[in-house]
C-alpha cells in the first residue's frame, strides 16, 4: 500500500455555492471538488456536516469543471441541519466511492423512486452525452404525490427522444399507481439491454422479482448504514457484500445472493439484524 | 510446500500466518467467511460486550496520511446478540473463530468470554486497548493490576486460549504483557491502534465526532514492530501476533523476523481488498524459498539471534 493510496481520498472542506428547493422535502446543494468532478453515474461520497454527522449522498451530477450536486430528503437530524444549511457553509467531503452503474446502448429503462432518481438522471445524461443515435430511453419515476415528484423538467428534457412515465400514489400527476405496473407492463412487450433502478428498497426488490420472472437485466443501487465509506468497518454489509466498496450498484446475480436480506433486514448501528 | 506457512499459535493450528484483525468486517458471518476465502489463516471478530451499543456518530473514520484515525466506539449487538452469529461463522469456515471481548469489569469480561466459547469461539481476544471508549479498553490494559485481574476471571471461566491485545499507548509494554502473561495470557496481539487526532483547518476543529481517535495503517507500523521486538526480547516463550499496518509480504517478514508466530491485517484491506491475505501468503512462500528457509516458525525471532 503506497502513501498515495490512504492519502488519495482524505476529507477535504468546500462551500455550498447553491441551494434548490426540488420539493417540499428535498434539496439539491451544489459545491465544487475537483476529485469528485471524476465521479461516474452510480457513484456515491460522505458529506461531513461540521460538528453533526456524516452521512453517504449518491452523486446527482458531476461537471468537468468541478461543479458536483447531491439531492438531500429532510429524514433526521444530520439531514435537517444540512436542510438549514445556506450558500457559503463550509461542509466536508470524502469520495467518489464505490462502483458505478455499468453503461450500454440499445433499449435503456430506468425505474427511479424518491431521491433514487438523482443517480439515475445522472446516468441519463451521460448516456445520452455518448450517444444519442444507439439509444431509446424510457424513464419510469414515482412519488407518492405530485409535489414529491422530483426533476420532472430535467426529465422531461433527457426523455425528448424516449418516453417518460411519471406515476403517483394518489393520480396527482401521470398515472395512478406505483411504478412497478407500468414496468411489467412493458417487459411483458419489449427486452431492454439495461434496467437500472434506484429508491426505495421495498420497491427494488419488487423490480428485482419482476426482471427475474422476465429473465432482463438489472442493476440496482442499494444504500445502507455507512461509517468508513471505503469498505473497511463492516456497517454496510449484505450478505457477503459491502454495500460501499463492492456496490452501491448489484447486478441480477448479485442480487440473487443477497435476497434473503434485500427489502427485509439490514445492519443497526450496533451491527445487529433488523428488519428494513 | 503449503506447510511452509503453517504456524501454531497457542495450541491453534492456522494454514496461513495472516489473521483479520478485529473491527474490520467482523459483525456478520458471510463477511468472515470471505475473509477466509480471500487467504485469512483465522478471523478475529469485532468486539463484543455484554450490552449492544451503538457507537459514535460519524465521522468515525478519517483517512491521513499513510493511515486511518478511526473511533467507531465500540458498536455492538452485545454478547446474547451475537451467539447466533458466532454459531453461523462456525458453521461457514473451517478455520479458528477468535472472538473479541470487552468489559466494564472484570465480571463482564468473564460473562462475555464464557458465552462466546459456549457458543464455539476457538479463542478469544480481550480487547483492553481500545483507545477511545471510556472506562474499558485501554483503561484497563495500561493498568497491571487492572489486566491481571480481568485476564484471571477469563482464565478461570474458559478452557479456550485466550489472547491478550495490548496498547502501544503505554511507557513499558513489557510489564503489561509480563502481567498479562502472569496472570495466564496464551498469546499476546501486539498491538492495538495508537492514539490520534486530525484537525480541520478550514473549521478549526477535530474531525471525528469523539475527537479523539486510533491511528492504524503502515504510519504505525514501525511502532508496532519495535512493540513485538521488545516483547521477543524479554518474553522468549509466549504466543505473540504482530498487528499494526501490515500490508505487504515485506511487512508480515519484517514482524517476523521481530519475533511474531502470525500477523494480523485489517487497514490494508480497505486499500488492497480481502486478496491481501492471499497476495501476502505467496509473497512471504516465495521468500521463504529465495532464502532457503523451511518454514514461518524457522524465522520467528531470527533479527535477534547473534
Amino acid at each position: 500500500m503506497s502513501d498515495c493510496l490512504t492519502a488519495a481520498n482524505t476529507l477535504r472542506t468546500t462551500k455550498i455555492t447553491q441551494v434548490i428547493t426540488e420539493s417540499p422535502s428535498v434539496k439539491t446543494y451544489v459545491f465544487r471538488d475537483m476529485q469528485c468532478a471524476k465521479a461516474k453515474p452510480g457513484q456515491f461520497l460522505m458529506l461531513w456536516i461540521p460538528g453533526v454527522d456524516e452521512i453517504p449522498l449518491s452523486i446527482l451530477n458531476a461537471t468537468e469543471g468541478g461543479e458536483i450536486s447531491v439531492s438531500v430528503k429532510a429524514v433526521g437530524d444530520a439531514t435537517q441541519h444540512l436542510h438549514r444549511m445556506t450558500v457559503g457553509a463550509t461542509i466536508g467531503i470524502r469520495g467518489p466511492f464505490g462502483n458505478n452503474f455499468t453503461q450500454t446502448h440499445g433499449n435503456i429503462l430506468l425505474i427511479g423512486g424518491g431521491t433514487g432518481t438523482a443517480p439515475l438522471l445522472f446516468l441519463a445524461k451521460t448516456l445520452l452525452e455518448q450517444s444519442t443515435e444507439n439509444i431509446k430511453l424510457t424513464f419510469i419515476v414515482g412519488a407518492r404525490t405530485k409535489n414529491e415528484l422530483l426533476f420532472i423538467d430535467q426529465l422531461n428534457n433527457v426523455c425528448q427522444k424516449g418516453r417518460l412515465i411519471p406515476t403517483t400514489n394518489d393520480g396527482t400527476y401521470g398515472r395512478q399507481g406505483v411504478v412497478t405496473e407500468p414496468l411489467t407492463e412493458l417487459l411483458n412487450q419489449e427486452q431492454f439491454d439495461a434496467i437500472y433502478t434506484c429508491g426505495p428498497e421495498v420497491m427494488v426488490k419488487k423490480i428485482f422479482e419482476i426482471t427475474q420472472t422476465h429473465k432482463q437485466p438489472l442493476q440496482a443501487s442499494l444504500e445502507r448504514l455507512m461509517r468508513c465509506g471505503i469498505g473497511l468497518c463492516g456497517s454496510c454489509v449484505i450478505g457477503k457484500y459491502r454495500v460501499c466498496k463492492d456496490g452501491p450498484i448489484f447486478n441480477n446475480t448479485q442480487l440473487d445472493e443477497i435476497k434473503n436480506e434485500l427489502g427485509i433486514s439490514k445492519l443497526s448501528l450496533n451491527g445487529s439484524k433488523t428488519p428494513l | 510446500m503449503e506447510g511452509s506457512l503453517r504456524v501454531q499459535l497457542a495450541g491453534l493450528s492456522l494454514d496461513y500466518p495472516g489473521i483479520l484483525a478485529s473491527g474490520v468486517l467482523g459483525y456478520s458471518a458471510e463477511s468472515m467467511q470471505r475473509v477466509i476465502e480471500g487467504g485469512a489463516g483465522a478471523v478475529v471478530t469485532k468486539s463484543v460486550g455484554l450490552h449492544p451499543r451503538d457507537g459514535y456518530v460519524n465521522p468515525t473514520v478519517v483517512q491521513v496520511k499513510s493511515g486511518l484515525i478511526n473511533a467507531m466506539g465500540l458498536p455492538n449487538p452485545g454478547i446474547e446478540g451475537y451467539v447466533g452469529e458466532i454459531k453461523h461463522v462456525k458453521g461457514l469456515i473451517c478455520q479458528p473463530l477468535i472472538v473479541s471481548v470487552f468489559g466494564y469489569s472484570s465480571e463482564e469480561y468473564a460473562v462475555v468470554a464464557k458465552k462466546a466459547a459456549e457458543a464455539g469461539a476457538d479463542a478469544l481476544e480481550l480487547n483492553v486497548s481500545c483507545p477511545h471508549v471510556k472506562q474499558t479498553g485501554s483503561e484497563i490494559g495500561q493498568n497491571p493490576n487492572l489486566l491481571s485481574e480481568v485476564v484471571r476471571s477469563v482464565k478461570d471461566v474458559v478452557k479456550v486460549p485466550v489472547f491478550v491485545k495490548l496498547s502501544p499507548n503505554v511507557t513499558d509494554i513489557v510489564r503489561l504483557a509480563e502481567a498479562a502473561v502472569n496472570a495466564g495470557a496464551d498469546a499476546l496481539t501486539a498491538v492495538n491502534t495508537l492514539r490520534a487526532i486530525a484537525i480541520d483547518v478550514e473549521t478549526t476543529k477535530p474531525i471525528l465526532s469523539n475527537i479523539k481517535g486510533g491511528l492504524s495503517g503502515p504510519a504505525m507500523k514501525n511502532v508496532a514492530l519495535r512493540c513485538v521486538y521488545d516483547l521477543r526480547e524479554k518474553l522468549p516463550e509466549v504466543s505473540i501476533i504482530g498487528c499494526g499496518g501490515v500490508s505487504n509480504w515485506q511487512d508480515a517478514v519484517e514482524f517476523f523476523l521481530a519475533g511474531a508466530n502470525a500477523v494480523q491485517i485489517g487497514t490494508a484491506i480497505a486499500f488492497e481488498g480481502t486478496k491481501v491475505f492471499q497476495t501476502i501468503n505467496q509473497g512471504i512462500k516465495n521468500y521463504l524459498e529465495k532464502k532457503q528457509f523451511g518454514s514461518v516458525e524457522e524465522i520467528v525471532g531470527l533479527s535477534h539471534r547473534s
